[in-house]
């Protein structure tokens, strides 16, 4: 009896030893990845998994024992209807603990309620629309909202650019109107008098803007305003702006900076020195943060490879996750989760930024950036910086945004 | 507000460049659909390989521009060969919606394979410094590549014209098109025939590809992105018509410019509207066999 008893304690005191033990080490928490995969929009897909894939290998030590697991989905065409389908699975299937990417705002919309319905946490790394975040309790951004980069270029244009008239032309979807408003509230609200708001198609068509560009050049603005997606459709803005001779006729050429994409600007060629931006992110930025993670892409991506604005986002997105990750040590509570998250601060290669606890927002800095050029290369200059700007959409309560 | 004699000369001229660039990208499809009768979707995809070619040309080995298309042009018309000999051939007598089912195949392969081979982002393309940038005529600020355009969708109408209206090739082309079995029992070379239209409508394809690439941008998406353009000039100008194609091209390039001009809210729709109004009225087109 005794024997058998010693030997039963013996294996039981082994079993539990067993069981226990694997409790100590790794939880590797799910996180769902949609972004664009496929198709014209693939690329922006690419750049943010490679920001986020690199501060992985990074700072893996960061959250061991834990791990980090993506799951990544395609949200192909940016309606919104694919990305739902997507979350709807991770959720349900892979069961993630957590969501990240959404390079369109309908992709981010549509997904909503599902984040808040299952109480994921979901970290928006792109789409701009500045009412987003009011979506869901469980929705933090970590990229901008329109407003952050239209509405300080609006009084910019008004104060600093001394432009008494102005004109916008911006691509007809929803971020393109928000940067419109964002814009006009910035100038108008500070003296400046608009003379035309120019829709200039949608996203799919020709990037063909002399019909637009010609009307705008015809009512002589002293700045002209101009919201495109980047890519081709920011090269042609340049063309076009050039072709038409808008420079010697007086008119300004301003944007926000998501006409100056870092992976484009060489594309743009020298028509585009001396256009003025509102962004938050430049590749040239200077500063220790940005020299470190830009050192670090070319290692990884190779050395004619830049990260961009979108990059930024993903890489400060994958840190968020992983700051989550350390504080509740690998065991995702959701509301615990959005409690770390709020008031997140974080030395970004874009300057510091921070989570705002009341919006679940970025707050950040935008740089007024000057295209110049360095060499045979085109670089960028910050002439101006407004600090730690909150999105002025919520703060202004604009329609949807105070609600 | 500027003088009404300048609004006008913009609106026509950069209408007619815009209608003309709807031309460049278009005429290899007036010929593998509008002559051949295929209903060929992956024009585009010829289109596209010959941007590619070029960038590559232009871009990797230091080619001037001109005669990188010329080569870019030659290389696709060349490599299109097999495709008709092992695919499109099998099809000539297929329905249409086999035709289009193979031809959409090819699409979406060579989407695929240029995103392997180039990556999914635009690809760029520095032009000789005399197309690039702004040139003025009668005191206007053009565009000198929509200028070169405009120059070398005159030359390419003529030049096809005279090929497919004037020569001996071109007159067998029309014959075999029309009544494949008369001609043949005529001794003509019916295949060899339809396998050199074919690579003259591919080569052209490639040429539109590699002259859009600065205005359309060039990406592995252009095949699928710029379809609905291709298709829209060749069905208003009339299947089986090189000058419908062309004077379709024109007539949409300037009622959608002035459109967007004058009315911008109306955006991208003027370019549809114009179609189904000239398809209405003429539904084979405005010069279709109907």
């Amino acid at each position: 009896m005794t024997y058998k008893a010693l030997l039963l304690g013996a294996a039981l005191g082994l079993a539990s030893a067993a069981v226990t033990a694997p409790f100590a080490a790794a939880d590797t928490v799910k996180v769902g990845v949609v972004l664009t995969y496929s198709g014209v929009n693939a690329e922006y897909g690419d750049q943010i998994t490679r920001a986020m894939e690199l501060y992985q290998k990074l700072h893996a030590a960061d959250i061991a024992p834990n791990k980090v697991e993506f799951i990544k989905r395609d949200s192909k065409a940016p309606n919104g209807a694919a990305a739902k389908t997507e979350v709807q699975e991770l959720i349900t299937q892979d069961k993630v603990n957590m969501l990240a990417g959404f390079v369109f705002s309908p992709d981010a919309i549509a997904s909503a309620p599902l984040a808040t319905e299952a109480k994921i946490p979901m970290i928006v790394l792109n789409a701009g629309t500045a009412w987003i975040t009011n979506l869901s309790p469980y929705i933090a951004r970590t990229s901008f909202s329109m407003w952050q980069s239209g509405y300080p270029m609006g009084i910019y244009a008004a104060k600093e650019l001394k432009c008494k008239t102005a004109a916008v032309g911006y691509t007809d979807y929803p971020p393109g109107k928000d940067s419109l408003e964002a814009f006009k509230r910035g100038y108008v609200g500070n003296g400046g008098q608009m003379v035309d708001e120019v829709p200039m198609g949608n996203p799919a068509q020709v990037p063909d803007f002399t019909p637009f560009f010609q009307r705008v050049k015809d009512k002589k603005p002293d700045c002209f305003y101009v919201f495109v997606p980047a890519g081709v459709h920011a090269t042609a803005v340049v063309k076009t702006y050039n072709d038409l001779g808008m420079r010697k006729a007086g008119v300004k050429l301003i944007g926000p900076g998501d006409i100056i994409q870092d992976t484009k600007l060489q594309q743009m060629g020298d028509n585009a020195v001396g256009l003025l931006t509102m962004g938050n992110y430049a590749a040239d930025f200077k500063n220790p943060a940005n020299v470190a993670f830009v050192k670090a892409w070319k290692e990884a991506y190779g050395k004619d490879s830049t990260p961009d604005f979108m990059a930024v986002a993903g890489w400060d997105g994958t840190a968020a996750i992983f700051h989550v990750v350390k504080v509740l040590n690998g065991k995702i509570d959701p509301d615990k989760a959005m409690a770390a998250l709020k008031g997140w601060k974080f030395n970004s290669p874009r300057g510091p930024i921070m989570i705002d606890p009341d919006t679940r927002d970025v707050v950040q800095n935008e740089y007024v950036e000057k295209v110049i050029k360095v060499g045979d290369k085109l670089g960028v200059e910050v002439v101006h910086t407004t600090t730690a700007v909150k999105d002025p959409c919520k703060e202004l309560k604009v329609d949807k945004c105070g609600q | 507000m500027a003088h009404i004699a300048d609004v006008t000369f913009n609106l026509l001229f950069d209408g007619l460049a815009y209608g003309m660039i709807l031309f460049i990208i278009s005429v290899g499809l007036s010929v593998t659909m509008g002559l051949m009768g295929f209903v060929n979707l992956a024009h585009g995809a010829f289109a596209m390989a010959g941007g590619f070619v070029t960038v590559t040309l232009v871009g990797k080995l230091g080619m001037p521009f001109l005669p990188a298309l010329l080569l870019a042009s030659v290389v696709v018309g060349a490599a299109s060969v097999p495709f008709e000999r092992l695919l499109y051939r099998r099809l000539y007598k297929a329905g249409e919606l086999d035709q289009v089912l193979m031809s959409v195949g090819l699409v979406l392969i060579a989407g695929a394979a240029f995103t392997f081979v180039y990556g999914p982002a635009p690809q760029a393309l520095k032009l000789p410094a005399a197309l690039d940038g702004p040139v003025t005529v009668f005191g206007q600020s053009l565009s000198a590549y929509r200028l070169f355009m405009v120059a070398v969708g005159f030359l390419l109408i003529a030049a096809l014209w005279f090929a497919f209206e004037r020569t001996g090739v071109g007159a067998r082309v029309r014959a075999a098109v029309d009544n494949r079995r008369m001609a043949q029992s005529l001794g003509i070379d019916v295949d060899l025939l339809f396998t050199l239209t074919f690579a003259l409508g591919s080569g052209l394809a490639a040429l539109g590809g590699g002259l859009a690439v600065d205005i359309t941008g060039l990406t592995p998406a252009f095949a699928v992105q710029y379809l609905v353009f291709f298709l829209i000039v060749v069905a208003v100008g009339g299947l089986g018509s090189l000058k419908g194609a062309f004077v379709a091209a024109l007539l949409l390039g300037i009622i959608d410019n002035a459109g967007k001009y004058l009315y911008p809210e109306g955006g991208g729709y003027f370019i549809y509207a114009a179609t189904m109004l000239l398809l209405l009225l003429r539904p084979a087109g405005l010069y279709g066999r109907g």
